[in-house]
């Protein structure tokens, strides 16, 4: 049955008396929540940096506040406050970053949310969760809120993509699939491109581990590490500059653990998407499935290690068929 | 012929408001806060701004900051009027081989800067206008902030220290519609008495009705209200105005409408007659 994320909420601040609910004037995601929590829903208007000290008060006295801002306002904006009055004290309040990345389409680069994960990795203790759709994230939601560490979660309230059977833990990744020739490490909204990538290149004859991630903080590096040592490539896909979000978890390891290996980074090197409409700005960066399929297509035959005789222009899909195949992947 | 002035005015703001609604079809766009805006942009663009698409880069210019940013097909729209760029243009909203989207891009003429994280463009124009100061320059700095965007701390921080400075080439016009995304803003963070709290912070603050433009006439020909002190025209407006169906309304706030529902809403804009919209292409976010 198919629980929103308002409910789940909802059923853990009535279970737990200690919950308060926060928001910086977004309430698109808990609508009803002030009727139904009363005074323990605090809406303190478009002032990210107060809603981030006051959540640290409320924490001090014993609360968890779980916390709603749009997810560029909350991490850049209110970033000191959240370092010094949550990562310092190390208090358990849960910040909830809405639209992050593609999921801001055509508001423009003040909104996109680039560096969120790069930014809250930075602080020390802080956990990070990214969930692939809301099934995802209401799963995973009690155990945030039960842990006693502050937490970031890269909001995403997309309908199902993927039928979720493996139980959440902190810290552990979903394994998808577990083939040989390339692994696809995803979190977020972008799991589901990367099941249609997975999808297209398995008919094609490549072997694909698919990993959702969940996790970024902290990320399960059992899971990477075995990738590294047992996958011709490993791709690590988001919606984040290269710099300091998966890529920059991926290459730390590899080195920490004197791994080498062929890596593709599909993510956003030096420049801000181009707003649009969710399918317009994913086809024109070339984040959709197809093309994604594509990209790695292209260097495992580089690396000689496939071969693949269907050229690579016959993995474009149209935009009916790749709604197609998600609704069929979702099953 | 002083009453010619408000009618050319009128039509180039009936102009805008058209644009405005073509751009609430497809994927939509902010819509009541560009329609409490326009009639401001109208006056400022034809009567007060010292800038002309032959003048952006000019270092004598005004400049117009728009700090909400939301509220960018007013200022597009306008712009069109004004002939910085073509109509046909407003036609690739939201399209990626343009950069016309949900909030302000300076690669549009005469956008002066990119806006869409509230509370910025207030601390930008200071630093406008200490620059115009230090070289003794004429031009003035406009910043058109929402009354929504006073929640943020930095608007105060702006208020304190471009009244520090004694930054008279500095005027702020608070588009006081009443509203802040889905609610109103005295049921939020009350804001009222706004005025006094202007004039606290060492500020000359004059009151207007934002759809009017003779009170625009009178208030505008005499800013800086105060030598020394930074100006605020506190502008009272209606969210949606010039259509009913929309007018000071919590729920009108990022639109998406049909073909049909846009073809009714430029009818209401000529004839008043309200138009029935069909509830599911009402988006809250």
């Amino acid at each position: 049955m198919h629980v929103s994320y308002e409910d789940a909420l909802k059923a853990i601040a009535a279970a737990n008396s200690d919950v308060v609910v926060m928001t910086a004037e977004n309430r698109a995601a808990i609508r009803n929540l002030p009727r139904d929590l009363g005074d323990r829903f605090i809406d303190v208007g478009i002032c990210e940096q107060t809603l981030i000290g006051a959540a640290s008060g409320l924490a001090l006295r014993g609360r968890i506040p779980v916390v709603h801002a749009l997810a560029s306002f909350l991490t850049l904006r209110a970033f000191e406050f959240i370092r010094t009055d949550i990562g310092i004290p190390g208090l358990p309040v849960k910040l909830i970053g809405a639209l992050p990345g593609f999921l801001s389409e055509a508001n423009g680069p003040t909104h996109q949310s680039l560096e969120d994960i790069a930014l809250m990795r930075s602080v020390p203790g802080v956990q990070i969760f990214c969930p692939a759709d809301e099934q995802e994230l209401v799963m995973g939601l009690q155990s945030i809120i039960d842990s006693p560490h502050p937490c970031y979660v890269r909001c995403n309230l997309r309908e199902r993509c993927y039928k979720h059977n493996s139980e959440f833990h902190i810290g552990k990744a979903e394994i998808v699939s577990e083939g040989t020739d390339v692994t696809i490490l995803a979190y977020g909204f972008l799991f589901q491109e990367a099941l249609i990538a997975s999808a297209l290149l398995e008919c094609r004859g490549v072997s694909v581990r698919l990993i959702n991630l969940r996790m970024l903080e902290p990320v399960d590096e059992e899971v990477i590490l075995e990738s590294a040592r047992e996958t011709t490539l490993i791709v690590s896909l988001e919606d984040h500059f290269q710099r300091g979000g998966l890529f920059s978890i991926l290459c730390e390891l590899l080195v920490s653990n004197q791994l080498s290996c062929n890596v593709l980074p599909i993510s956003f090197d030096r420049q801000w998407f181009k707003p649009a409409l969710l399918d317009d700005a994913l086809e024109h960066e070339g984040f959709t499935g197809d093309q994604i399929a594509k990209r790695i297509l292209k260097v495992l035959k580089e690396k000689g290690g496939i071969q693949c005789q269907i050229p690579f222009a016959s993995t474009k899909i149209t935009r009916a068929s790749r709604s197609l195949m998600s609704t069929m992947l979702a099953r | 012929m002083p009453d010619q002035i408000p009618f050319e005015l009128e039509e180039t703001a009936l102009r805008a408001r058209e644009h405005i609604v073509r751009m609430s079809g497809g994927g939509g766009c902010f819509i009541g806060a560009s329609l409490s805006c326009v009639d401001l942009l109208v006056y400022l663009y034809k009567r007060v701004l010292h800038i002309s698409p032959d003048t952006l880069q000019d270092d004598e210019r005004d400049y117009l900051l728009l700090s909400k940013g939301h509220d960018v097909p007013a200022l597009y729209s306008v712009l069109v009027e004004l002939g910085f760029f073509d109509a046909e243009r407003l036609k690739n909203h939201l399209k990626t081989t343009d950069s016309i989207y949900w909030h302000p891009n300076r690669e549009i003429p005469g956008v002066e800067f990119h806006s869409g994280s509230l509370g910025h463009l207030l601390a930008v124009g200071i630093g406008i206008a200490l620059d115009i100061k230090l070289r003794g320059g004429d031009g003035r700095v406009f910043v058109v902030l929402g009354d929504g965007e006073l929640n943020e701390g930095s608007i105060w921080e702006g208020c304190l220290v471009a009244a520090a400075h004694k930054l008279d080439n500095l005027i702020v016009i608070i588009d006081r519609n009443g509203f802040q995304a889905n609610m109103r803003t005295e049921e939020l963070l009350p804001l009222e008495p706004l005025d006094s709290k202007f004039a606290a912070f060492g500020w000359s603050v004059t009151t207007i009705d934002g759809h009017s433009f003779t009170e625009m006439e009178d208030a505008f020909a005499s800013v800086p209200i105060f030598l020394t002190r930074p100006s605020a025209l506190i502008a009272r407006t209606v969210r949606g105005k010039g259509l009913r169906s929309l007018e000071a309304r919590s729920d009108r706030w990022f639109v998406k409408f049909s073909e049909d529902e846009i073809a009714m809403l430029i009818e209401e804009l000529h004839s008043g007659r309200t138009t029935h919209l069909a509830s599911s292409t009402l988006m809250v976010r």
